[in-house]
């Protein structure tokens, strides 16, 4: 177990002009899980590439459990890495593929016996150590990746969208997996998605890139709930917070937090009119697209409702309210939250 | 719609090789008129010869030492030329270079590297005190050195091609899997040697077995640095066939040398064929 640390960590690629990783600081804590999440483009697998060894960083300095590492070769750095692709040895036969970094550390022969068999019977393997990668199917694919990062007990676990690739069934078993995985194994581990559902599940804390930097570390609540900027809260959620510009300022508050008005107080919440545009029924909720009217007039806004609630006709008008503590606020023209304003 | 092609390979391959069958069996001479059926005659005597069996032995020298060098020299030129570097797209056009030019202005150029008088070689070992001015090595005039010379000068020239091949080969296999590698604590030769060369052993073996067949069939090398000598001592079976049955008006003796290892040469391509097909397979 070891803790990981990025300092100032920049990488240019030749010929590219604004770098794909522009001085992130991260700090991983003792064991824990953390998501780098963000779209593509937004230099999250460069940055886990860099700790892995597999990219040279531009400037700036990566430790590993209070070792500096930039600089020393992959095999050096004691991690392990779990590929988007798996990125099994074809040729090798199961049990090959997760005796192979045992013996590229050189590990005493008479030691690997008892470690794959360890490290299969986890991912329940013990029946596929004879089969070659092409006769597996995708999951069992990744419990081999995950056995052969395993086996060599690292210090740090690192992991590039090894979900990617499955069906979306076969994605919400192997999350489980890997959760089941992380809570056994207690190592930390550093975790790139683009896809926040994955996120929010997995990580104990996730950090949120954009254009190769970090816009906000968090547990998942924090970053969802306390969005440190615009792109943050755009970003997450589906579909995302509504941002209302007026006067220099944005407010936002999630679709989920829109609800028929009636019933709270003035000091409690703010009521909107809203005239609903068209509705999506989703089976579990019901999405309503719409313009509010007034002092907010053309402003989108989206509401999301449990589907058992009765939904607005498109065209009608309703009124709606959100909750005051549910709204957060954000400066026009950076972006930043900024402190709260009086919305009258 | 394979009519043509059909029509090309019968006859620009077929007939040849039927003609040279029909050869060998007849008692054929340039200048005489008449052909009569000679049997396996050609074979027996061809085989009684000692320039033949100096011949049959020089090839399978020839072939497996050149085909040794190639394929260690285009293993590790294909994982040098893999890598990115500045200038890699030059480096890999002068690589090619030995087989794009024309054979015989390579072949030229090493016949005067190589000259008994103008030996840059020579020189070069000289300069390095490695040999004596007085008594230089006649690289193309004495029996072992001559068959070094030209065994290397066909490698020299065969290797850009299997280089080719196995450059194309590495480039199939996803970037990730060295790199996993690399992070399972591998280094440089057990990523290669465990990982990377097995995955394209098909194409190595392809690229070997063509090479293999080139060159018991080529006589390039040994034609325009040595003819053969001195004394037939680099003589091969194509060379000699040439020598036999052109040069010397024997179609019949040429026809039975140059079939000699047809049969062998058949079932390498047929081996070849069925790694193809296997290699095919298994992507």
């Amino acid at each position: 177990m070891a803790i990981v640390e990025t300092r100032a960590l920049t990488k240019r690629f030749a010929g590219a002009d604004p770098p794909a990783v522009a001085g992130v600081d991260l700090a991983t804590r003792e064991g824990e899980f953390l998501v780098l999440l963000g779209p593509s483009g937004s230099g999250k697998t460069t940055v886990l590439r860099m700790i892995a060894g597999l990219e040279e960083p531009t400037s700036g300095e990566i430790w590993i459990g209070g070792r500096r590492v930039d600089g020393l070769s992959p095999r050096e750095r004691r991690i392990a890495m779990v590929f988007q692709s798996y990125a099994l040895y074809p040729h090798l036969t199961v049990r090959q593929n997760i005796a192979f970094p045992l013996k590229a550390q050189g590990v005493p022969r008479a030691d690997h016996g008892a470690r794959i068999a360890s490290a299969a019977g986890k991912f329940q393997l013990d029946r596929l150590l004879d089969r070659k990668p092409r006769e597996l199917s995708g999951g069992e694919r990744q419990r081999v990746a995950l056995a052969r990062a395993l086996v060599r007990e690292p210090q740090v676990f690192l992991f590039d969208e090894p979900l990617s690739n499955l069906d979306a069934k076969l994605r919400a078993s192997a999350r489980e997996e890997l959760q089941r995985f992380q809570d056994e194994i207690r190592t930390t581990a550093i975790y790139v998605t683009h896809d926040q559902i994955e996120a929010m599940a997995l990580g104990d804390r996730v950090a949120i890139m954009d254009r190769g930097r970090v816009r906000q570390i968090g547990t998942p609540a924090e970053v969802y709930d306390d969005p440190a900027d615009t792109f943050v809260a755009t970003f997450l959620g589906s579909p995302p917070m509504n941002l209302l510009e007026r006067d220099g300022r944005i407010i936002g508050f999630r679709p989920e937090h829109v609800r028929a008005a009636g019933g709270g107080t003035a000091e409690e919440s703010v009521v909107f009119g809203f005239r609903c545009e068209l509705t999506e029924y989703l089976g579990s909720e019901r999405l309503a697209f719409g313009e509010l009217d007034g002092d907010w007039a053309g402003r989108e806004v989206v509401w999301r409702m449990p589907s058992w609630q009765p939904a607005p006709e498109p065209g009608a008008q309703v009124a709606v309210a959100v909750a005051r503590d549910r709204f957060r606020y954000f400066d026009a023209a950076t972006g930043a939250r900024t402190t709260p304003v009086s919305l009258g | 719609m394979i009519a043509p092609a059909a029509a090309y390979v019968a006859l620009l391959v077929g007939l040849p090789v039927l003609m040279s069958l029909f050869l060998s069996v007849s008692d054929a001479r340039v200048g005489s008129e008449t052909i009569s059926f000679a049997g396996l005659t050609n074979f027996k005597s061809a085989l009684a010869t000692p320039a033949f069996r100096v011949a049959l032995r020089n090839s399978f020298l020839f072939t497996a030492a050149s085909q040794a060098l190639v394929v260690a020299g285009a293993t590790l030129l294909a994982l040098a030329l893999r890598e990115p570097f500045r200038g890699r797209g030059l480096l890999r056009l002068l690589v090619l270079l030995p087989w794009v030019a024309p054979i015989s202005l390579g072949a030229i150029g090493w016949k005067w590297l190589l000259d008994s008088l103008y030996s840059v070689v020579t020189w070069v070992l000289v300069a390095l005190s490695l040999v004596s001015a007085s008594n230089p090595p006649m690289w193309l005039g004495e029996p072992r050195l001559a068959m070094l010379s030209v065994l290397l000068v066909h490698a020299w020239r065969t290797l850009p091609f299997a280089t080719m091949i196995l450059l194309a080969g590495l480039s199939a296999i996803p970037r990730d899997i060295p790199e996993a590698a690399a992070v399972d604590g591998s280094g440089f030769w057990r990523t290669h040697l465990t990982i990377t060369l097995p995955m394209i052993r098909p194409i190595l073996l392809v690229a070997l077995l063509f090479g293999v067949v080139f060159t018991f069939t080529d006589m390039t090398a040994v034609y325009i640095l040595t003819r053969g000598g001195p004394a037939d001592a680099t003589q091969v079976l194509p060379s000699l066939a040439f020598f036999t049955g052109i040069l010397g008006g024997d179609l019949a003796q040429g026809a039975a040398i140059s079939l000699f290892l047809f049969p062998l040469l058949l079932a390498a391509a047929v081996a070849l064929l069925r790694l193809a097909r296997r290699a095919e397979d298994a992507s």
